[in-house]
């Protein structure tokens, strides 16, 4: 056997994140808790040059490196600059919580940095063990960021229910990844894939219960139902910087972990998983809309929110043809824009010592701060799918490649449980501009300087986008389609 | 000289913009966000006018077409073209918008500027979803329009606002998303989402019927048709008296034009199927919310039922057809339904605007719309009382005004398809009469029934120029509609025609 020096162009972005992640954990040591904004500004500063490097190195062609356990290819170019700038724009809105709250710590940038990386190597993933490695590099630092808050005991029960579930699921994954090299003799996405095809028609038990255990597995780490029990637990204990991180990028990655693992490598058995996904889907869709109206905490029901999205993330997978996947892209990555300034609004309204987590904490917002009234008002309709804003063409997609896959119903299904979304969204809609503030909170709110340029810009790009969504979806249809 | 300019998207345009403008520049300053507010009114109606007297006659093509490149992934275009059914609708909103912007001048007093911004915006997004040729832009216009209305509702209504403001919402939510599905469905059929590829779309009768039936709940919700019309009385009983206005005169005109762009064209074959159905549920609306309208006790509620019933003219007119095809094999009546829905479409856009005006002007001055409350109103506002009596006789159908022109040539097209659908049809002349003049007689004349009547005051110059404005144009529509029809007819005709081709 000869060794043979890889190639390391593609994978430059991770050196770097790598690279800078530790070194900025050493500097971090170093620093007096008064200048953790170096640490900040250095997270940041990655985070940057990384999608610099990114956008360097992008192309139109599919390359391989490190034994063909990494790929880069246009849609992985794509999803990592989603990250980073998810990730920036989650940072930039958890700096003030944490600052407010006294636990302004370098951990907290470098994890995410960690969380970061476990992220890329998720959407580069072209190996069973990389995609593994990397999910268990964003999972380990997402459940050590739920627990940073050591006095918290709320944020503590959630890290502990987060683990727990976590590790269940990675082990449902590795059992199913081990069947499916069981059955193929390979880890390699593409050789899992060649074997597949190559393999006769009649029905292989081992390879459907393998099968089952990824999608079991992926459905955990996404919170869809009925796997999605820790999904409100944690999103409503962990501080709201954290749950801000953990509700947003995540999700482009695990998006790139499903079309790797179901797509790229298990596509040949697209009518068995089509199933699994139908189900999923629909149960989503329907727990996580209806149990959404019932609840008072606006994290509780952002999370059941999530929960619905999710669903129609699977819509557009489980069609199964290019556009389908193009427009689960789409959707993801809308979803985690929106999301971000949706829990960005949070951190917004909460002030030291007070955490406006309720619902009741929006009413009257449109006398008190008018503009991130309005900020959040786009941000709702266009989690409910109302056009003007991207949120619309998010579920324009999905339902197009439903439409598209024959299943009409299911499109039915999805519309008619979105009606049933809208509810809730604009019952916060109403309580922001048809309520009065409650008692002791009627003088007006005025966030921080660089935090309310971010939000606005956020929910203005959520009308821009709205407005001109060509450049978005061309853009997933040439990571998809090319 | 004006068909190659773009201004059907400075029509969308400019009130949004203007909207956005009269928002950031008149927050703290009622004075500016009014003069501004009417400013941007007034400019969008005069550059609607060449639409009018530019539109050429005689032909059914889309006019004043703009197309660009929107979202090539989807082959979606941002296309624009007004035909004989659009044209007159878009001038009815730039119109009607100058009325309500000016109605709001003191009678809004709370956050004006949002009020103006809400208005303007909703013009623009009213505008563009007729202009739409599109499919995805028609479908966003026509949700994007919600939000606006939504707020004005929750914002400016009366004591049951949210409640009101969240049923509209939600109805009409529930009518659109299955026409977003059917709409997608043609989009996978023919590749393309301009409106017109769907009109030579060929479908199989099953799913025409599931196509017509997504359309109808769309349309059915916003017209709105019995028995999904129960948010607009609660809608118009909350909402300010400019949001009414814009209920009324605008918004449930859409549904008449969803019907008359995508059911009947896309859908022929299910329409002819269901067309007794359609009927049905027009003569419900007629006889049946006719007698509702009679009890109601609060002036808006009775306006809001007297709405639905002319509604059920426009649907009838457009339904009835297939029925006198069927039964005398000409489409000459056809076109007359069609076109007596039009007029009575556009006529009630001047008439229920006035109504919904004039139950303003009382309730700035007393705070209640309740019949109750009043009595004997001549006898202190004389011009005031010119002018209700005026509009009730238009709303019951008094030849000589507009009302009489479209419930006529209905009641003409009925008669050639059925008596009895006809017969029931007329009955309409018999109880909008009951319920109209019997409001008048109990708001407007008798005695002065308390003080509080005793001490109003009458119109003033504002109130006055509104008034006068749709009184102008009730009376030009009913002593001389020939223009109006003029620039329908080829369109109609071009429908009708298209209809007649089965598309099995």
């Amino acid at each position: 056997m000869n060794f043979e020096i890889p190639n390391f162009l593609p994978a430059v972005p991770e050196m770097f994140v790598l690279g800078m992640a530790c070194l900025i954990l050493v500097i971090d040591a170093f620093l007096p808790d008064s200048r953790r904004d170096v640490t900040y500004g250095l997270v940041q500063a990655t985070l940057v040059a990384a999608a610099g490097l990114t956008l360097w190195l992008m192309g139109p062609e599919t390359v391989l490196t490190f034994s063909d356990t990494f790929v880069k290819d246009p849609m992985a170019d794509i999803l990592k600059i989603a990250v980073y700038v998810t990730s920036f724009l989650v940072f930039l809105y958890a700096r003030p919580y944490l600052m407010e709250r006294g636990i302004h710590k370098g951990e907290f940038y470098v994890l995410g940095l960690f969380a970061v990386l476990g992220m890329m190597i998720m959407i580069s993933g072209h190996n069973l063990l990389t995609l593994y490695l990397g999910l268990e590099l964003l999972s380990l630092s997402s459940y050590a960021l739920v627990a940073f808050w050591r006095d918290n005991s709320r944020a503590t029960e959630a890290a502990m229910k987060y683990f727990v579930l976590g590790a269940l699921a990675s082990g449902l994954l590795l059992y199913g990844m081990s069947m499916i090299y069981g059955m193929t003799g390979s880890l390699d996405i593409a050789v899992i894939a060649a074997e597949l095809v190559a393999a006769d028609d009649s029905l292989n038990i081992p390879l459907v219960f393998g099968l089952v255990f990824l999608v079991v597995a992926v459905a955990f780490k996404l919170g869809a139902v009925p796997f999605h029990m820790w999904v409100p637990d944690v999103y409503d204990g962990a501080p709201t910087a954290v749950t801000l991180f953990i509700a947003t990028a995540p999700k482009i990655a695990a998006f790139a972990f499903l079309m790797r693992l179901l797509v790229e490598g298990m596509g040949p058995m697209h009518a068995d998983w089509q199933g699994m996904l139908i189900i999923l889907a629909v149960l989503s869709l329907a727990v996580g809309n209806v149990i959404a109206i019932a609840q008072t905490s606006i994290k509780r029901m952002l999370a059941y929110s999530t929960i619905a999205h999710i669903g129609f993330l699977f819509m557009g997978i489980l069609a199964g043809t290019d556009s389908g996947y193009a427009s689960a892209m789409f959707y993801v990555i809308v979803y985690a824009i929106t999301a971000a300034g949706g829990f960005g609004m949070i951190v917004f309204l909460s002030r030291k010592g007070y955490e406006a987590d309720q619902i009741d904490d929006f009413k009257g917002l449109a006398k008190r701060n008018p503009w991130f009234a309005f900020i959040m008002l786009l941000l709702l309709f266009s989690m409910a799918g109302v056009p003007p804003t991207v949120g619309f063409y998010a579920k324009l997609a999905v339902i197009q490649a439903a439409v598209g896959a024959d299943l009409v119903w299911l499109a039915i299904v999805a519309v008619i449980f979105s009606i049933i979304g809208a509810f809730y969204y604009l019952r916060v809609v109403k309580m922001m501009f048809f309520d009065d503030p409650q008692k002791g909170a009627e003088e007006p709110v005025q966030p921080s300087g660089a935090l309310a340029t971010a939000l606005s810009i956020n929910g203005l790009a959520v009308l821009l986008l709205g407005i001109f969504p060509g450049l978005l979806l061309s853009l997933t249809h040439y990571a998809i389609i090319g | 000289m004006f068909a190659d300019w773009p201004i059907l998207s400075l029509l969308i345009w400019l009130p949004i913009l203007g909207g956005f403008l009269v928002l950031a520049a008149g927050r703290d300053a009622p004075h500016v966000a009014r003069r501004l507010g009417l400013a941007v009114a007034v400019a969008t109606f005069v550059a609607s006018l060449p639409l009018w007297f530019a539109f050429e006659r005689g032909t059914a093509e889309m006019q004043f077409q703009e197309l660009a490149s929107w979202i090539p992934a989807f082959n979606v275009n941002y296309h624009l073209g007004v035909d004989g059914i659009s044209m007159p609708l878009i001038l009815l909103t730039t119109l009607i918008t100058v009325v309500v912007v000016v109605a709001a001048w003191e009678s809004v007093k709370d956050r004006i500027a949002y009020y103006m911004a809400a208005m303007l915006v909703m013009e623009g997004l009213m505008i563009g979803m007729f202009a739409a040729m599109d499919a995805v832009l028609f479908y966003v216009f026509f949700e994007a329009m919600l939000i606006p209305m939504f707020l004005v509702i929750g914002i400016w209504g009366g004591p049951r606002r949210v409640y009101a403001t969240l049923k509209f919402f939600l109805y009409t939510f529930l009518g659109s998303v299955f026409m977003l599905v059917a709409l997608i469905w043609m989009y996978i059929q023919s590749g393309s989402f301009l409106i017109q590829d769907f009109h030579a779309l060929q479908i199989g009768m099953t799913a025409q019927i599931l196509i017509f039936l997504a359309f109808f709940m769309a349309f059915a919700v916003k017209i709105p048709m019995f028995p999904v019309h129960t948010w607009l009385p609660d809608a118009h009983v909350e909402a300010p008296t400019g949001g009414s206005v814009i209920l009324a005169a605008i918004m449930l005109k859409i549904g008449g034009y969803g019907f008359l762009r995508f059911s009947l064209p896309i859908t022929p074959d299910a329409s002819a199927v269901l067309d007794t159905l359609m009927i049905v549920l027009s003569l419900i609306a007629i006889v049946y919310i006719g007698v509702v309208a009679l009890i109601q006790s609060d002036m808006k509620k009775l306006i809001a039922y007297s709405s639905i019933a002319h509604m059920g003219f426009v649907t009838l007119g457009f339904f009835l057809a297939f029925y006198i095809y069927s039964n005398t094999g000409d489409w000459e009546g056809a076109s007359l339904g069609i076109a007596g829905g039009m007029v009575q479409m556009i006529s009630h856009g001047f008439i229920s605007a006035a109504m919904f005006l004039a139950v303003g002007v009382l309730y700035d001055r007393l705070h209640s719309r309740q019949i109750a409350d009043y009595g004997g109103v001549v006898n202190t506002m004389p011009w005031f009382a010119a002018f209700f009596v005026l509009f009730a006789m238009a709303n019951t159908g008094l030849p000589g005004t507009s009302g009489f022109v479209g419930e006529f040539m209905v009641i003409l097209a009925a008669f050639k398809a059925d008596f009895w659908i006809a017969f029931l049809a007329a009955t309409t002349l018999i109880l909008a009469a009951g319920y109209t003049l019997w409001l008048v007689k109990r708001v407007i004349f008798g005695a002065v029934a308390n003080d509080n009547v005793a001490g109003l005051s009458d119109m003033n110059r504002r109130e006055f120029f509104l008034m006068g404005v749709l009184a102008f144009f009730t009376l030009l529509l009913g002593v001389w509609p020939a223009p109006l029809l003029d620039v329908m007819n080829a369109t109609i005709d071009h429908l009708v025609a298209h209809i007649a081709q089965s598309k099995l």
